[in-house]
Formats: C-alpha cells, structure tokens, sequence
C-alpha cells in the first residue's frame, strides 16, 4: 500500500521537507555546495525534455517509490491538461516527450499523448514498469509502442530475481523477463528497426549506483546468457532520500549514513549537468516543477515565470532559476543521476 | 569489551594523520592508487578487499568493503563467494601447518 492509504507521517511533503531539512541542520546545505562549485543560483539552459507525469496510478507499489504510487492511488491527468502539454509542443521547439507516472500506460491519456506528440514530430519516452505489458488491458500496448517508433526506458533493478523482487514485489522480476521477450520480440533493440529499449538500474538499497558503464556491461552479459534478451543502454539512478525510500532509510537506521553518503559524494561537474537544467516537469493536475522529484515534493517552480501548463511562456521558463533542496545530493552524488543515467563524465 | 568498536569512529580514520602527517599523506595517495581500476577492474579489487576485510577480521574493512561491493555492482552471491575465498584460504593455511606438524612429529618420533 501507498504512504498516503496507510496514512503514513512520510505521506506529508511538508514532514519529508522536514526532515531533510534537519538534514541540512547537521551537514553542508545544499546550497552551499552550489555556491562553492560557482552554480549558484542554479539556472536551466533550455527545455530539451517535457516530461509529463500522467499520474499517480500503478499495478505496482515498489519499496523505494519517489512517487508513492499504486494501485491505490487515483490521481490521473485530464484531458484537459494533456490536451494543453500537446499545445506546448505544437507551439514550441521542445523535442522530447517524456511520459511517466505511475505507470503511465494505465492512464486514458496515454495514448492520446503518445499520438499526439508523434503527430508532431517529436520523440517521445514511455518510462515503463515492464509488468504493465502484461496486463490484460494492455495485450496490444508492445505494438501500439513499436508501430509509434516510441522510445521504452524500463526499470529493472539488478539482472537477478533476489534483488529485483526484494524491490519492486515478489514475482516481478519473471514478469519484467517475459514482458522484455515482448519487446525485442516487437523488434525492440533489434538492429535496424530504429526501437530503442533502454534500461534503469537502481540500487536496491541504501548505497549509490556502481559505475554505469561496469553494471551495464553486467546486466547485457547475464540478460543475454540467462534469458536471450537484448537491450541499448543502461541507466543508473541514484535512490532519492524521498517518499518511500526516505520512510525506509529511517525505518531501517540508515538515513543518516546514507545523507552521509550522499554529500560527501557531491560532486560539481555532476551538478553541472543536473537534468532540471533541460527539461520541465509537468505534474498530473498541471502543475510545473523543475523535476519529477521536486513535483513530488510539491516544490513548483519559483523563479516568477508560470507555474501552470495553462499559462506555459517558454521565453519565461527556459532560463529560470532552479528549486533545489537537500534532496538535490541524490542527483549530484559521484558520477550523477538523472532520468538519463550519469551526468558527469 | 562491548562497544569497542563503532559506526562513528570510521569517518575519523584520517585523525590517525595528526602526529604523522606525512605518513598519512603518503599512504591516502597509494591506498587512492591501489584500488583505482587497473589491470583489475574496481569491482574485482573491492570483492578481494571484502575477503581479506574477512580474513584479517576488521569491522571496520568489512563494513566499508561490503558497501563498496555493492556500489561496485556485486551482488550478495559473488560477496559471499569472495568470503568463502578469504575462509579457505585461512582454513587452508591452518591445516597446510598440518605439514610442519607431520615433519616436527616424524623428528622426534622413533
């Protein structure tokens, strides 16, 4: 179950603020980091990505969930407001759609988007759990996705059960097996077919990410060997001290050691390349935020311009300044994190 | 001697440098070198590093070892392999002494 049905302190964003607010109490703010690596204030550089969280709804509920979502939860997108992200892009040079959630396929608009956006002309990212294409009501989703040329970023945690399970659920890791079968069934990462299948590596636990390009050497050797699967990249991201994850660390007595981690790890050339610097994020009532991470803390953007779809002015949005906080360390850590793996060399 | 060891003690290893700076120095720069990928990559040095945190019984090597293991993309599998590697190796070099005992045994004996 969410946070939120089981009415957990942490379901408040104001009591995860709250607590990484001590955090910075006790530690070099965040802030302060930035001011040291000459990024402060931080500004985005442009709007590269728009990246639509359709909602709250999925048919999983992982442990380290920044979004709190499940099949309990049941705050989707509009029309309405999808229909307003699909004018931002007519009227814009954005060239990325990213659509996320929960699991987005569940939502109505899904597809709506997808269409829409491919109408344009734009690329766009489903960011896709893997047993959604399992489900029933999803038989023909692989195929809507390939006859779209959409790109399909997946989460799968580790190339083995134990791990994968301990994270995500019992039984997904044969699930995410079967529904990748799909895919390059589909013609996903198949040479020529112009599919791009990417994966997401997470750990599952309370330490950062190896080396992106070690673990995705392991996970095509082993996919490969133990289940005939194929794939192109591999993304690590950092576990964000947030949500879920924020509410293990403190159940399980490693917030403290895991912050630790975090900003002694910080590192500026990672900050110099911090995703929230090329795209926007567009949240399920239509809310913008510099992150999926940030619209998860309710932080919106804060540097004068808009913060509603509806009122989207690219001009006002494309140089602001950042909302950054302490959880802001998950993404500058050692080699980086972001929806696109590592942002330092 | 309960509590001899501690969490918040191993943040502070560099305290060691206070009266030997130079030494400190010294060794920060080759322990810096020695587990920077090489002919091994950082994975492999950090599997050797946990098994030998195993053989020499340091809490303090394999609490940090174990993190960076896992860090390096090891799995709980391969660590436990690593340690069985470490135990082996002890074991081994206790029963191979076996030898020496045969030897001062054959000696002395009629």
């Amino acid at each position: 179950m969410s946070l939120v049905s089981l009415r957990h302190p942490l379901a408040s964003t104001s009591e995860q603020l709250r607590v990484l607010g001590q955090s910075a109490a006790r530690r070099k703010p965040f802030v302060q980091a930035l001011v040291e690596s000459q990024l402060h204030p931080l500004r985005a550089t442009g709007i590269q990505t728009l990246q639509v969280n359709v909602g709250k709804l999925c048919n999983q509920t992982c442990h380290h969930c920044h979004v709190d979502a499940g099949p309990d939860r049941r705050e989707v997108m509009s029309r309405e407001t999808a229909a307003a992200c699909l004018r931002i892009l007519d009227e814009g040079d954005i060239p990325t759609l990213d659509i996320t959630g929960g699991a987005p396929e569940l939502n109505p608009q899904f597809r709506y988007l997808v269409d829409g956006a491919r109408a344009l002309g734009r690329h766009v990212i489903d960011r896709c759990n893997l047993t959604v294409l399992l489900l029933p009501s999803q038989a023909d989703l692989v195929d809507f996705l390939a006859l779209r040329q959409v790109e399909v970023i997946c989460s799968l945690p580790y190339f083995l059960a134990d791990q994968t399970d301990a994270q995500r659920g019992a039984g997904v890791f044969d699930k995410s097996v079967e529904a990748l079968r799909l895919l390059n069934a589909a013609g996903y990462s198949r040479p020529g077919s112009g599919l791009l299948l990417n994966l997401v590596y997470n750990p599952v636990g309370a330490f950062l990410p190896p080396a992106q390009r070690a673990i995705e050497a392991d996970f095509r050797r082993e996919l490969a060997r133990r289940h005939g699967i194929v794939f192109n990249s591999l993304y690590t991201i950092t576990n964000m001290p947030i949500s879920r994850f924020l509410e293990f660390l403190l159940r399980s007595g490693n917030y403290d050691r895991y912050m630790d981690r975090l900003v002694n790890a910080y590192n500026p050339a990672a900050a110099a390349g911090v995703m929230c610097r090329t795209m926007l994020s567009v949240g399920w009532d239509g809310q913008l935020y510099d992150c999926d991470f940030n619209q998860m803390l309710d932080l919106p953007v804060n540097s004068g311009a808009p913060t509603h779809i509806r009122d989207f002015r690219a001009a006002d949005l494309r140089a602001r300044s950042i909302t950054t906080g302490e959880h802001c360390y998950g993404c500058t850590a050692g080699a980086g994190s972001s929806c696109g793996g590592v942002t330092a060399a | 001697m309960p509590g001899y060891y501690h969490d918040h003690d191993l943040p502070h290893f560099a305290k060691i440098g206070d009266h030997a700076p130079e030494l400190w120095r010294k060794f920060s720069e080759w322990y810096g070198a020695v587990f920077a990928e090489g002919a091994l990559t950082e994975r492999e040095k950090a599997l050797i590093a946990l098994g030998v945190a195993h053989a020499v019984q340091c809490p303090y090597c394999i609490d940090a070892y174990t993190q960076a293991a896992l860090e390096k993309g090891s799995n709980l599998e391969q660590m436990t392999e690593a340690v069985h590697v470490a135990s082996a190796i002890r074991g081994g070099a206790s029963l191979v002494h076996g030898l020496q005992m045969r030897n001062v045994a054959d000696k002395v004996s009629m």
